[in-house]
């Protein structure tokens, strides 16, 4: 058994599920909001604010915003654990990758509060 | 004519690898690869590599021709060569001993990491443990591994986790105790896979299926294993 502890779920197989089920709620979120802006061909700015001062939607968005920050950590994660080794990286790789995830980590971060402060800013 | 390049390095005299060009004459003959390698050590004994069987059953040979993994004894020059030219390398992402040799340690070691051996602790018959034909058949197309390890060393998830992605080799031989009735440590088998790197580094880019040269296929047995990991955890 291999231990890891910036894995997502620190688990393969959780990691495996959430990867897979954050995909379906972000290919659900995108089919839905390009099903809707072809379907409102004179779409006004008063539309879209409706759309998206709906609980619903905000649960929606908040979800698929979430199911954003799971996906994108558990792929980068992988990507470094994948190229930032020692292979490429000699000594230094632990902290090149630790900088690394920590630099997206903020990233992701700033994503989730903004995309909070977004989402319930709409009236 | 055939022009064969061959990868050369012998770390007692060579600073680094190096391909070397040699002409052959196959005779117009659809010679093995490996009756070349015989044909071209003739001639100059200090070329290096394994082989034993020359049938493609001891897995020695395993090599890279013209970019693809292969035994060289069973891969025939119609099967790879293209405008006259052969490469031949060491297998990738292995340390190279000399030219065609590469050290296996690693790959033995993920071998060793799946206990690779029947595991039973209840007390053993007069006999022999039997085994229904049903359950015996679901061990075809995994006991016939010759771990001539052409499948671990074309893995990309592999050639960047050796040394926790158990890979394609290893991973069917896990699956084929997963799969054996007659294993009663099932649970710590899969206790001890499931980790990110040991099994859930493969990506199913199936490079490993297309170059066994037993026709074997580790995808579906690591997605056998992965479903029974899923089982266990829901
Ligand atoms: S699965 Fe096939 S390619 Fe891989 S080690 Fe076994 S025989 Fe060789
Ligand atoms: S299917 Fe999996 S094990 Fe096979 S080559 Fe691809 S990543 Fe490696
Ligand atoms: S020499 Fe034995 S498999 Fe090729």
């Amino acid at each position: 058994m291999v231990t890891q502890v910036t894995s997502f779920g620190r688990s393969g197989l959780s990691d495996w599920v959430v990867q897979r089920v954050s995909a379906v709620i972000l290919g659900a979120y995108t089919v839905f909001l390009a099903a809707w802006v072809i379907c409102s061909p004179d779409m006004s700015y008063a539309d879209w604010t409706e759309l998206f001062s709906c609980t619903a939607m905000r649960i929606f968005s908040l979800l698929a915003l979430l199911s954003m920050i799971a996906h994108a950590w558990i792929g980068i994660w992988t990507i470094a654990t994948d190229y930032l080794t020692p292979m490429s990286f000699g000594k230094a790789a632990t902290k090149v990758r630790f900088l690394f995830l920590c630099v997206c980590a903020v990233v992701l971060f700033v994503y989730l509060i903004w995309g909070i402060d977004i989402l319930w800013s709409v009236k | 004519m055939l022009t064969v390049s061959l990868y050369r390095y012998n770390p007692e005299t060579d600073k680094a690898p190096y391909m070397q060009d040699v002409q052959l004459d196959t005779g117009g003959k659809d010679l093995m690869v490996l009756d070349v390698l015989e044909l071209l050590k003739a001639q100059d004994p200090s070329i290096a590599y394994r082989r034993s069987c020359r049938e493609g059953v001891c897995g020695s040979d395993g090599m890279n021709m013209n970019g693809k993994n292969g035994l060289a004894c069973i891969t025939a020059l119609s099967e790879t060569v293209k405008n006259n030219k052969l490469v031949l390398r060491p297998l990738p992402g292995l340390p190279v001993v000399r030219d065609l040799v590469v050290d296996m340690s690693i790959f033995y070691k993920q071998y060793e990491k799946v206990k690779p051996f029947l595991i039973n602790n209840n007390p053993a018959p007069a006999i022999e443990r039997l085994q229904s034909p049903e359950d015996r058949e679901k061990l075809d197309g995994l006991y016939e591994c010759i771990l001539c390890a052409c499948c671990s060393t074309s893995c990309p998830s592999f050639w960047w986790n050796p040394d926790r992605f158990i890979g394609p080799a290893g991973l069917l031989q896990a699956y084929r105790f997963l799969a054996d009735s007659r294993d009663t440590a099932t649970a710590d088998r899969l206790a001890n896979l499931d980790d990110p790197f040991s099994v859930f580094r493969c990506r199913g880019i199936m490079n490993c299926v297309s170059v066994c040269p037993k026709g074997l296929n580790p995808t579906r047995a690591i997605g056998h294993i992965r479903e029974m990991l899923i089982r266990r955890a829901t």
